[in-house]
């Protein structure tokens, strides 16, 4: 166990593993709080489109991927800005296309035999010196972004109405909302992968949000246990050789299950 | 001057006309009441004095100027104070938004935005609540905690949606006790079904359905109206429409 940390892969691996559980633990709140899990479900899956054209053009893949996931959150904020009606219409059409525009684009690209499942379910032992600098700064920039802008940001995810009524620009929050969640879907599937990545977004999010009385607290606690269900995951996936991403969320899921048996029993 | 003034207001979404021809003037320190059934263009009238909808013909004037320019001086209690129960947020920062934040810090709140919220708060009776989850308060308490949000800015007119709609008796009685206290120093324009509260409190009553019926009740029509403790809405109503032909 001790030695597997001299592997510099590993290493990586619990420094990515620790930057986008912190990302996720401050967007999974603004995303759980705002209702906008299933948005972030529809960037993430789009962004497969962005991976297929990254792959394609020989382009780093964080790059198509967050330029993909910006694009469709700026879609997603300005259908839902304007007809909310038919948002879920839309976003499951995007949804779809931008699966099925990657597995073309990637089916195109001469003898290049991607590992689909490595996207559909993370590869976070695959991670590089820049991806963990891409991470930081997403991370550092997210931290800055939502302290600065901390009571805004609450105002609009509270009460939208009376914020735009404060002089506060509610469309320009919600979009921002919805950027930072694009970005941070775009790392966070490196570490856990598309189809599960909104697993990392609510789970450990809900037992905070459940423990907390305010937003920034339920930001901080949502961040350490992300981490740790993260690296317990990570260790499992080491000790019984399973995949890191999977054993991650089911870490998450069955804390979450034995915490609501708890709170429940707490109760009576 | 007329805190409000309202001339020849027509105002429709779409092909459906909600308001016609409205006309009426509010003074400094009324307790304003606007009554009239659902959909009646009550809510309608209100956003227009506060600015979040547009005038399409005719003119409102809050202190003389177009509403968007006195945005601070209005304070909103909206309708429905049950949404995002759930949410992680505690007493005074709810309060807290309801200042204008021109001098905002770089991070959190101002030493004086943070005392004035808990004087709003001191205001309505719930300074000890300040630390509580919104979540933990009952109805009546925390259509307290909206109003002492919306007396955070110190304005000059407060504007109630239904402020008692989900709270039970007692609880509304005593709102209506504490805006007839804060009528002392502020104007206060209230929509309501409640009309047998209204009665009591308020010193102007409108009547809108698309259309308003402008009505100075003398005390003894109230008499009439309250028999014996006998309140009947109907009656109202007649006196009212009467009163515009």
């Amino acid at each position: 166990m001790i030695e597997a940390l001299s592997y510099e892969f590993v290493q990586n691996a619990i420094i990515a593993g620790l930057l986008v559980s912190i990302a996720s633990g401050i967007i999974g709140s603004l995303i759980v709080v705002n209702r906008m899990v299933f948005l972030a479900g529809g960037i993430a899956h789009t962004s497969y489109g962005g991976i297929g054209l990254a792959i394609y053009f020989g382009l780093p893949i964080f790059l198509g991927a967050s330029l993909f996931a910006v694009l469709s959150a700026f879609i997603i904020a300005f259908i839902t800005l304007n007809h909310r009606g038919r948002m879920d219409t839309f976003i499951g059409l995007m949804w779809a296309v931008g699966m099925a525009l990657g597995v073309v684009l990637i089916d195109l690209t001469d003898g290049y035999s991607v590992d689909l499942m490595s996207y559909l379910f993370g590869s976070i032992l695959a991670v590089s010196h820049n991806d963990l600098y891409y991470m930081g700064t997403l991370l550092i920039a997210t931290i800055l972004i939502v302290t600065l802008r901390y009571r805004d940001i609450l105002a609009v995810s509270y009460d939208s109405d009376y914020a735009k009524l404060r002089g506060i620009n509610v469309k320009f929050f919600y979009t921002l909302i919805l950027v930072l969640s694009a970005l941070t879907v775009v790392v966070a599937i490196k570490v856990v992968g598309l189809i599960l990545v909104i697993a990392l977004l609510t789970i450990p999010v809900y037992i905070a949000e459940k423990l907390s009385n305010t937003l920034y607290m339920m930001m901080i606690l949502s961040g350490i246990f992300s981490s740790i269900f993260t690296i317990s995951g990570l260790i499992l996936s080491y000790l019984y050789n399973i995949s890191s991403g999977a054993s991650i969320i089911l870490v998450s899921a069955l804390s979450l299950f034995v915490f609501l048996i708890f709170s429940n029993l707490r109760l009576r | 001057m007329n805190i409000v003034e309202i001339k020849d207001l027509s105002f429709s979404y779409g092909k459906q006309k909600i308001l016609e021809d409205i006309n009426l003037i509010i003074e400094e320190r009324d307790f304003f009441a606007v009554i009239g059934p659902n959909g009646g263009g009550k809510s309608t009238l209100l956003k227009l004095i506060l600015g979040i909808i547009l005038v399409q013909k005719g003119v409102i004037k809050t202190f003389g100027e177009i509403p968007k320019k006195n945005l601070a001086k209005i304070g909103y209690v909206p309708q429905n104070t049950d949404v995002n129960i759930d949410f992680p947020i505690k007493v005074i920062e709810v309060v807290l938004m309801g200042h204008i934040g021109t001098k905002r810090p770089l991070f959190g709140y101002a030493k004086e935005e943070i005392m004035c919220a808990m004087g709003a708060l001191a205001q309505v009776g719930m300074e000890d609540f300040a630390q509580k989850k919104i979540g933990e308060l009952s109805g009546g308490q925390r259509q307290r905690v909206m109003i002492a949000r919306a007396l955070c800015a110190h304005p000059k007119i407060l504007i109630l949606d239904e402020p008692t709609a989900s709270i039970d008796i007692e609880g509304q009685k005593k709102i209506y006790e504490l805006l007839k206290f804060l009528n002392n120093s502020i104007t206060i324009i209230v929509v309501s079904h409640d009309i047998s509260i209204v009665l009591e409190y308020a010193n102007k009553i409108v009547h809108i359905n698309k259309r308003l019926t402008y009505h100075h009740l003398n005390k003894e029509e109230k008499e009439r109206l309250n028999m014996a403790g006998h309140f009947c809405e109907v009656e109202l109503f007649n006196i009212l429409k009467g009163d515009h032909k």
